[in-house]
């Protein structure tokens, strides 16, 4: 594509065609190794491939390692408060339906300080996607237990071990009246991660994504056998879900079909963790969005004063 | 004296009534108590309405009952409505109530003996308990009367019970209108505007029911015309045009909307709620939203998340939401999205004392966000302001790029009082934010450095694309790790305070401008201070008031103010030592939170009055404390 020299001064060309390199912000500040890189080229390809304008696409996030994410993208972006992406997001959305939120949260974030605002964002249903960068631990405050760390893992604050079985975050999900959207996928899978991402992108409703993500400093040892060893994972794979990308079918052999519109199953699936499952676990389009059970036809300011004129009728002497 | 009238007595014959003794009384406070669930209130309010409509001040609060499900006939039950009517403007719900009318005694007793009664007052009580079947019950009236009979009110039996049941068959859910009627006989109250009143009131039932209580308030009318022998003449004195009636709450809730904002988000708490239910209603015309989150913490994120991506949003809660709103508050002042809060203050710390008033906020409004939170705290004084403060909290914040709070309280949030009918302007709603193509090179934080003042990007904007954080930033909302970012990024958030108060009029002093004592207040107090400074002066004691609007940035020119009064003090709803306690020293002297706040601003020795008896202050008990500290030659 050749560009004129005023097609280069406007800065707005409805046109316009968006590449990799209008969504990079700042240049990435994790750990080499981290998985959090692979989750935001992800995100990029992402928004190349549904071409989103950067300024009508907003990523909120919370407080944590993941949550840095919105700095590296060049769209907008709230780095709020630890556990409160949710919230923010909510209101972004109720205020301005046309927007394209995506939420970035760490385990932390999402399951333990942000776990209310978990709950009740999937159960409002606000169209759209959330992502959960499960590292199981707390990363950016140096390695404390979180309640996704699985039992008997040493960490600064449990160096004895975690006491508890980890918290399940995709059976807690599924447990959530009105959830319409819940998948898991892992970052050190780069095709499968887009897809997911895409799924979840494409899904109209409150799409939980949690993503396995490698902290190569703190819990380095966590995901090391299913990186290495594939047949660990069983892949989920429905039209309806994500099928599995043509490149990984020779690494990832073991492939279970599973119809995202069954809830029974996609529960039984999430709360057998002897084996790990990644794709979509349930779907369904049909439940109620909040923002659009609440939207309502804004008035003109004239309009607005007619009616309130109206309303203080009732309470004149 | 007690004077029994019931059937024993004559009945009164036409001829009779000239006997029949009208005083004429520039204000007079009335009070209705029942059990809850007794209708009372809906007497009161009516009774308030109704004299409102007919050209009378009116202050009308809600006596609420001590407990939640207090016992039937129990002391601790006492709800209902205290409505003081004036023959021109009344500011405040007065000292000590003229006339009662009570369901049962108990209710009468609890009211006695929190001092609620005037000496003189006339006291009508429903006398079913005198002869009622449970002996109990009959002791309890005996035991009752007996304490009341102490005291030199004027008791007046009222059959109401028997009256009612010629009417309806459960004369429970009658009583009140027949109340009613016997407050429009005492009172001269149009019957016409009483009626519509009543159909107004109950519109949304089925007719029958207002026909059933038209005919219950015509039978109290006229048991008083046969029975009483005083009534009580409040000529009203104001016109009646172009006034509304509401309380507080519902001049917040359309204060809102005239400023244009559409999106409240909350979590119902006491006693803030009751403008979400307005709001619920009203925003579904209007077309907007009211949120009810999972917690206060959602709530203002919600209300954060709905303003950063456009117009300014609200968020209204009481004390312990206050307190879980903190860090969100926080970020609103860190990264200059306009939020709108307000704070309906009731009892605390803690739990506190839900339904009741207080000014005990004022230093957590100000300084419980962790850091240097610089932003705007304003206090209406009156229902009136609750409506145009919401107005002005919004134009505010868009154009500082802040977070203002608005501290109202239990008082006016449920005191209901006529105010001049706004003329409204489209201006209000203010407009929608810019979103207009950002200029190369232009940045999310170019503060201007004389006022710290800045452009909001807000998603959608071509060329805003930036991340909004609580970390300290620069210009370009970027992470600052050099310290001198941080410097002046805190600078330039606080020059907006500076800035703002540059635009703020100094306060106009009530009374002379100098004198032996300056009593400051802020909220809902203006009423009874101002009240209790006209009486002294009516004395000859040289007392001036001064309220406050603003209580960040203060409002300008305090301290010459201060200067021309021998001594100062503030009247405050909240707790504070009295000098005189075991212990307190002038070092170690707990302070009302104003008068904290006016000595480090100004270093004046401000003093200070307050009390947390869960109720508003009354003009008399502000009166003794003006007494008591002009006698004292203003030492200041
Ligand atoms: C209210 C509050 N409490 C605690 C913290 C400290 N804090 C920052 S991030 C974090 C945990 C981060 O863990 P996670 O959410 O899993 O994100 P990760 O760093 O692992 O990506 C904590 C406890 C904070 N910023 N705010
Ligand atoms: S500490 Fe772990 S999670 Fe955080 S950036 Fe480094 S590798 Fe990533
Ligand atoms: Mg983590």
């Amino acid at each position: 594509m050749s560009l004129s020299c005023s097609s280069l001064l406007t800065p707005v060309d409805e046109d316009r065609e968006f590449r990799l390199d209008d969504y990079e912000g700042a240049r990435a500040r994790w750990c080499p190794g981290c998985g959090d890189h692979s989750v935001l080229t992800a995100a990029q390809r992402l928004l190349v491939d549904e071409q989103l304008k950067p300024e009508e696409t907003v990523f909120v996030s919370g407080i944590g390692c993941s949550s840095r994410f919105p700095h590296y993208m060049k769209t907008y972006g709230f780095h709020g408060l630890h556990g409160r992406a949710l919230p923010v997001a909510t209101g972004v959305k109720l205020n301005r339906p046309d927007l394209h939120v995506f939420v970035v949260m760490g385990d932390g974030d999402c399951v333990s300080i942000g776990a209310g605002h978990w709950v009740h964002a999937t159960r409002y249903n606000v169209d759209m996607v959330a992502m959960m960068l499960d590292n199981n631990i707390y990363g950016l405050t140096k390695m404390q237990t979180s309640p996704t760390t699985p039992q008997g893992y040493k960490s600064n604050t449990q160096p004895q071990g975690s006491w508890l079985p980890a918290l399940n975050p995709l059976e807690a999900t599924l447990g959530i009246t009105n959830a319409s959207f819940v998948a898991q996928t892992a970052e050190w899978i780069p095709a499968h991660l887009f897809a997911t991402l895409q799924a979840a992108y494409r899904h109209r409703g409150f799409a939980f994504v949690r993503v396995l993500q490698r902290c190569p400093v703190f819990t380095e040892d966590i995901y090391l056998d299913a990186v290495r060893n594939p047949e660990m994972i069983d892949m989920l794979t429905h039209p309806d879900g994500v099928e599995l990308p043509e490149s990984l079918r020779q690494i990832y052999t073991s492939e279970v079909r599973h119809d995202p519109k069954n809830l029974a199953a996609a529960r039984e699936i999430a709360a057998d963790t002897s084996r790990l499952r990644l794709g979509v676990l349930y779907r369904d389009e049909s439940n109620p969005r909040y923002e659009e059970t609440r939207h309502l036809p804004l008035h003109t300011a004239e309009d607005k004063i007619r009616i309130l004129n109206e309303e203080l009728d009732q309470y004149a002497v | 004296m007690r004077v029994l009238v019931g059937d024993d007595t004559a009945v009164q014959t036409r001829a009779e009534q000239s006997r029949i003794r009208t005083t004429r009384q520039p204000q007079c406070t009335v009070e209705v108590v029942s059990d809850s669930g007794e209708g009372a209130q809906k007497c009161g309010q009516t009774f308030g309405a109704v004299s409102a409509k007919m050209g009378n001040g009116v202050w009308t609060v809600e006596i609420i009952p001590a407990e939640i499900q207090p016992p039937p006939r129990s002391p601790a039950g006492a709800s209902g409505n205290r409505i003081r009517i004036g023959e021109g403007v009344v500011t405040n719900w007065g000292d000590r109530t003229n006339v009662a009318i009570a369901f049962n005694e108990q209710v009468l007793l609890a009211r006695h003996r929190l001092d609620a009664i005037e000496e003189d007052a006339i006291l009508l009580v429903e006398n079913m308990w005198a002869t009622h079947k449970d002996e109990d019950i009959r002791a309890e009236w005996a035991a009752a009367m007996d304490e009341l009979g102490q005291a030199n009110y004027r008791i007046i039996e009222v059959p109401m019970e028997e009256e009612c049941l010629t009417i309806v068959e459960n004369a429970r859910k009658g009583k009140n209108m027949f109340a009613l009627g016997i407050l429009c006989w005492i009172f001269d109250r149009d019957m016409e505007i009483t009626r519509e009143q009543i159909a107004h009131a109950f519109r949304k039932k089925d007719p029958e029911i207002t026909e059933r209580n038209h005919e219950l308030l015509e039978l109290g009318y006229s048991w008083a015309d046969s029975h009483l022998d005083v009534r009580i003449d409040v000529t009203p004195g104001l016109s009646p045009e172009n006034t509304l009636v509401m309380n507080g709450n519902q001049a917040i809730a359309y204060g809102a909307v005239a400023a244009g904002m559409d999106l409240a988000a909350m979590y119902p708490i006491t006693p803030a709620t009751s403008v979400s239910h307005q709001l619920g209603e009203m925003f579904y015309k209007f077309g907007g939203v009211v949120h009810q989150a999972e917690d206060e913490i959602a709530a203002v994120g919600v209300a954060l998340g709905a303003s950063y991506s456009g117009k300014v949003a609200f968020t209204i809660t009481s004390g312990p939401g206050l307190a879980l709103k903190t860090e969100f508050l926080g970020l609103s002042v860190m990264s200059e999205i306009p939020l709108v809060l307000v704070n309906v203050q009731r009892g605390g710390p803690s739990t506190g004392l839900p339904t009741k008033v207080e000014q005990s906020d004022l230093l957590a409004a100000l300084f419980g966000q962790p850091g240097d939170a610089p932003h705007v705290v304003m206090a209406p004084a009156t229902i009136e302001e609750c409506f145009h403060s919401m107005i002005t909290a919004r134009r505010i914040a868009e154009t500082f790029r802040t977070l203002v709070m608005v501290l109202t309280d239990a008082n006016l949030a449920t005191g209901v009082q006529p105010f001049p009918r706004p003329t409204l302007d489209p201006a209000w709603q203010g407009s929608l934010p810019d979103m207009s193509p950002v200029p190369e090179g232009k940045a999310p934080y170019d503060w201007d450095e004389e006022t710290g003042l800045s452009r909001r990007f807000i998603p959608g904007t071509p060329g805003g694309m930036h991340t909004l954080t609580g970390l300290a930033h620069d210009e370009n909302s970027k992470v600052a790790y050099a310290s001198a970012i941080n410097q002046k990024s805190s600078a330039m958030r606080s020059r907006k305070m500076a800035v703002l108060q540059s635009t703020l009029r100094p306060p106009v002093v009530h009374g002379p401008e100098s004198g032996d004592l300056l009593i400051v207040g802020w909220g809902s107090t203006k009423g009874a201070i101002e009240e209790a400074v006209d009486r002294a002066r009516e004395e000859g004691l040289s007392a001036s008031s001064l309220h406050l609007r603003f209580l960040s940035p203060l409002e300008p020119g305090l301290k010459g103010i201060f200067g021309r009064f021998k001594k100062v003090m503030t009247v405050e709803i909240n707790y504070s030592d009295d000098p005189d306690m075991p212990y307190i020293t002038d070092e170690n002297r707990r302070r009302g939170q104003l008068a904290w706040l006016l000595r480090a601003q100004t270093l004046v020795d401000v003093d200070c009055w307050t009390r947390v008896l869960g109720e508003p202050l009354q003009p008399g008990a502000i009166h003794d404390v003006i007494r008591a500290n002009v006698s004292k030659g203003g030492a200041a």
